[in-house]
């Protein structure tokens, strides 16, 4: 409880990325977001959270300079950015790795871009393999790993470049449910010693409120800053001690009925359609 | 020991499919379904001889000639050619068109024409190669650039990596089994070419031996020399796919 409360006074004012003013309109002219206003603490969790369409996924490919913004701007300790940069890095919703390299290789990737010695680059890549659990699996292609173990590449990759802020997409979306109980709590683990910023999209509100310091609600298209929560939850227990926390059940009860909104409003909204 | 046991497997039931293949052919050389079709044996022994006394290696020294130099220009320049296709609009534009064109042309109507402007040399049969092969090479090489899977684009991007690290370790080898299935079909492709050619241009190398031995109605022989193509373009494309391994190491694994 200390560590949390700690955690929470050392960071409250330290913004590592501001968002001002985002807005995005798909070419057709699909609006996937307008107005988003953000600050996110730095050293924390901070996840979106929203329902699908609601540009959960172009608001961090915007964060991190892969997609550029119709209005606003998203500086990063007060530097607009403009690209990809070496102080974020992303993990991917469906992995991205190159079916042609061994783990290794996929791995040390962004350092082999960054023109790292050989011998430098797999040093670090074999630290990290070993730190999301891969030891052993340095030499194998990722067409022998399961989805799990796919995905913890991507992860060891991220981590890999030694970026500040590390930009997670549904990475859990195509893991079964078993293995992503087990990489949330290893992710938790590792980023207790890593100390990194990680800002991760999600449509689990479980996963949500189990791995997050901060949840950012996001309202359907075009999709705007609904509501933000903190989180405060003792991880001192064990995780399903912590899924049995009053703080957990009333958090996730609190966001679904917001959600549940959403998908009311929804639903009116395509009756009407359909009897018009 | 559970794979070993399949690849032997794999193996006897590549001899088995031979042993029936040329069963059937000996049956049928043996009724005999027509006249000018001649048994296994009598090919089997024709084709021993002539790789002995030399026939072969004489009409494949003629033939090999143009099939290279085809199939290397048509490699290269084709391999190139799509590559640039799919990575730059304004070239896609100005070209594609006309290798689709060259694909759905019936080539056979072309060699006349080809004879006509230049000759019956060499030319003209590196010319009927080239013609054959470099559309299927230009097509799959771009269709290969073209579904490169946008997110590992992306992922080269998210890691800061130039437009240049992005073709050479991303697009290429993700492209390359496309790539290679445009090589081995136009190999293929070159060696319709080349034989075209030494049929219907300058009877020489292997067209000759073929149109020799039916007008004299050596058939064993003739069936003989068809086979030895068949032979070597199975063989050279077999080839082509123990290279591809190394692009794509993974595919060892499979």
């Amino acid at each position: 409880m200390n560590q949390v409360a700690e955690k929470v006074s050392n960071s409250a004012d330290d913004t590592i990325v501001s968002v001002d003013g985002i807005a995005k309109r798909y070419e057709g002219g699909v609006q996937a977001l307008k107005g988003v206003n953000l600050d996110i603490p730095a050293g924390q969790l901070t996840t979106f959270l929203g329902p699908s369409g609601c540009g959960k996924t172009t608001l961090l490919k915007i964060i991190a300079g892969l997609l550029d913004p119709t209005e606003g701007e998203v500086r990063i300790r007060g530097q607009k950015v403009t690209g990809p940069g070496p102080d974020r890095s992303f993990v991917f919703q469906d992995f991205a790795l190159m079916p042609w390299a061994t783990v290794i290789r996929n791995v040390a990737f962004g350092l082999e871009l960054s023109g790292a010695s050989k011998e430098e680059r797999y040093e670090k890549a074999t630290k990290y393999i070993a730190e999301v659990g891969l030891k052993g699996f340095e030499d194998a292609y990722p067409h022998e790993l399961s989805g799990g173990m796919r995905q913890r590449v991507g992860l060891a990759r991220a981590l890999a470049v030694n970026a500040d802020i590390i930009l997670m997409d549904e990475p859990f979306a195509s893991v079964d449910e078993q293995t992503r109980r087990k990489f949330q709590d290893d992710l938790l683990d590792l980023l207790a010693i890593e100390k990194k910023t990680v800002i991760f999209v999600t449509h689990s509100i479980e996963e949500a409120v189990y791995v997050s310091d901060q949840i950012v609600l996001l309202s359907r298209r075009p999709g705007k800053v609904a509501n933000i929560f903190t989180t405060d939850l003792d991880r001192s227990v064990s995780p399903d001690e912590v899924r049995r926390q009053k703080n957990y059940l009333d958090s996730v009860d609190e966001i679904w009925a917001i959600l549940r909104e959403y998908l009311q409003e929804d639903e009116s909204a395509a009756a009407r359609k359909v009897r018009g | 020991m559970a794979l070993r046991d399949l690849s032997r497997q794999a193996w006897m039931w590549k001899i088995l499919s031979f042993v029936l293949f040329f069963g059937a052919w000996e049956i049928a050389g043996q009724i005999p379904i027509s006249l000018s079709f001649p048994t296994f044996v009598d090919t089997f022994v024709a084709f021993m001889r002539m790789t002995f006394d030399g026939s072969f290696l004489g009409a494949y020294a003629q033939t090999v000639q143009p099939l290279l130099i085809g199939v290397l220009i048509s490699s290269f320049a084709g391999i190139a050619c799509g590559v640039g296709m799919g990575l730059w609009r304004g070239f896609e534009w100005c070209t594609l068109v006309i290798f689709i064109i060259l694909q759905a042309a019936p080539v056979a109507a072309i060699i006349p024409l080809i004879t006509y402007l230049y000759g019956i040399g060499l030319t003209s049969k590196v010319i009927a190669v080239v013609i054959m092969s470099l559309p299927l090479i230009v097509l799959n090489s771009y269709k290969g650039i073209r579904h490169t899977h946008p997110s590992l684009l992306e992922m080269s991007r998210s890691f800061q990596g130039s437009r240049m690290q992005e073709i050479m370790k991303i697009i290429l080898p993700a492209a390359s089994p496309l790539i290679f299935a445009g090589l081995r079909l136009g190999v293929g492709a070159g060696f319709i070419g080349v034989v075209l050619a030494e049929l219907l241009i300058t009877p020489t190398g292997i067209g000759d031996l073929i149109t020799y031995h039916r007008s004299v109605a050596d058939y064993p022989e003739m069936f003989a020399a068809i086979t030895s193509i068949i032979v070597l373009a199975a063989v050279t494309l077999t080839g082509l796919l123990k290279l591809e391994v190394f692009v794509r190491p993974e595919n060892r694994a499979r």
